[in-house]
Formats: C-alpha cells, structure tokens, sequence
C-alpha cells in the first residue's frame, strides 16, 4: 500500500507557523517539544524561502539503525514510529536524525532527558487504537479514523502536503505544471486571474498588467 | 665443548622465540564488527484500519486517506 510522506512546498510556505501549532494541539504536546518547525533560509531577506520540518519517515531510517534497545519499527505504510516503553533516552536517535526530528522532554530541574518523542505522521503507537493510553504517550491516532496528520489538513496555503508518496508527487507536479516555476510563480495574474479579451482566465507570466495593478516585485526577490 | 654446546642451545631458543614472534602476527584473526540489522523488540500494533470505524475493512480506509489527499489539489478541488 502507500509509503506515507511528507512534502513541503517551499514556493508557498508561508512561515505562519499553524502546522506547528497544529500539531502541538492535536496532540497536546508538552512545553520544550516541537515534533514540527519551520525553518527560514535567508530569513528577512527578499527571496527568503521557509520549509516546515518534522520526522520524515525515511525509507531507510538512520534512527532504527542506531537504537540500542530496537524500540523502532515501521508499520505497513511506511510510517516509522516507535515504542515508549522501551526506549531508554540516550539520544542515538537524535545524533543520527539529519532532520532533528527526535525530541526530548526534559522531566527534571537537572535536564535530565525522558523517553524520546517524536512525529508519528498522526499513526499513534502500539498501544490500542484510539485508546487513553496511546493518546498520552504518543498522541492522537488520526490515521486510524481515515484523516491525514493535522499539520498537513490545517496549513493554510497547502504548503505541507501529507500521504502516499507516490499521490502527493503527483498533486506537486500538476501544481508546477500549473503555476509555473521561478518568477512565474507570483504576481498579479496568478493571485487574480485577470480576465483577456477572449474571456479566459490570464496565463500567468503573460499578462497586460492590470487597472490599478501594482506594480510587479523587483526579479530579485524571486529565484530562478 | 659444553659451553659451546650452551651457548648453541640459548641461540637456538632465542631464534625459535624470534621465530615465534615474527609469526604471531599471521596468525591475528580480523577483528572487523559485523552489524546485525536490529529487531523491533517492543509491543505488536495493529493497523490503522482494523478497529471502528473501519473494522477491518482495508479498502474502506484506503478510499477514505486517498480521497483526503486528493483535497489537498485545489487544482482539482476548486477547478473552474
């Protein structure tokens, strides 16, 4: 079956942090936690491009090879998730991640590390489904009521697309195809669609500017 | 003669220990780890289908993920 996966396009992302709170809301995460971030590259300059990063539930996780008590697995969908109950905290997990997906409660006034936590693409645990239990440990089972993980359902510009691999390649595709690439991306006839003499909605890149248009960003705050 | 023959007999005990510590190091065995790909040692979970509202019923589940992905294409959703 699917190969669950997270896709953030960094053309729309638009740094309003609502996956993060998302998801910190859906699963009641603790303070000092964010199994979600978004990440600003040349933040404050134009053309500054913004991604959100969680767990990317590798194909070949780096995090389970490394775990000294194996307390990771990865269910039929591809999603890496794993045990609480065995996980002991020594943060091999987190040394390995080049995602710094692995997060750490601290559980004492000496930093002391507790049990490891991380994204888990909204799947739970091995607890019972939809239980008190798996609720508290690892957060809410939203793949077991047929929902995608809230981070992804909540962003505001579908940024952060969620779901089968191979689906959400596709939906990224027809979305380039569509809006084009670089400077294309933005302006005025892909925000309004200006209407031509002919009737039909303006290509973008291929426009007359607009009544009271105004004028268009300077090329230096697109990339090519 | 019997301090030759002593003195032959300590240089040939000196040659075999040479001998014997020149070799020694033929006989080091490889000391290369071999990794054992782990073994998920925690509790069994179930599939995300099998309990209400699903029961089981994986199709159901797959319809229900694959119809919520393809509302993430507003190109689809909002076509005009």
């Amino acid at each position: 079956m699917a190969r669950m996966k997270f896709l953030c396009d960094a053309e729309r992302c638009i740094e309003c942090n609502s996956c993060v709170t998302a998801c910190k809301q859906e699963h009641d995460i603790p303070w000092g936690v964010n199994r979600r971030r978004v990440v600003t590259l040349n933040d404050g300059v134009p053309g500054e491009r913004s991604i959100s990063v969680a767990c990317m539930h590798c194909s070949d996780a780096p995090c389970m090879a490394v775990c000294p008590v194996d307390c990771f697995y990865k269910n039929e969908d591809g999603v890496v998730l794993h045990d609480k109950d065995l996980c002991i905290g020594c943060g091999y997990c987190f040394y390995a991640c080049p995602f710094g997906a692995p997060q750490f409660p601290q559980t004492g006034a000496f930093g002391v590390r507790g049990k490891m936590d991380k994204c888990t693409f909204c799947a739970g645990g091995p607890e019972p489904d939809r239980s008190q239990a798996e609720f508290a440990k690892y957060g809410r089972n939203r793949l077991a009521e047929g929902k995608l993980p809230a981070c992804a359902e909540m962003c505001s510009t579908k940024a952060l697309l969620a779901g089968d691999g191979e689906v959400i390649a596709n939906i990224y595709r027809d979305r380039v195809t569509h809006r084009g690439k670089g400077g294309e991306v933005w302006g005025w006839a892909t925000a309004y669609k200006v209407p031509t003499a002919t009737g039909g909605g303006a290509q973008p890149g291929n426009v007359p500017p607009a009544p009271n248009a105004p004028p268009p960003p300077p090329s230096g705050g697109t990339k090519s | 003669m019997t301090s030759m023959t002593s003195l032959r007999t300590v240089c040939l005990a000196i040659a075999a220990i040479a001998v014997s510590l020149a070799l020694s190091g033929c006989g080091e065995r490889p000391q290369v780890i071999n990794y054992k790909q782990g073994h998920y040692q925690g509790k069994p979970d179930t599939p995300a289908y099998s309990n209400p509202p699903f029961n089981g019923n994986r199709q159901q589940w797959e319809h229900e993920i694959d119809s919520r992905n393809q509302a993430q294409n507003e190109y689809v959703r909002l076509r005009d």
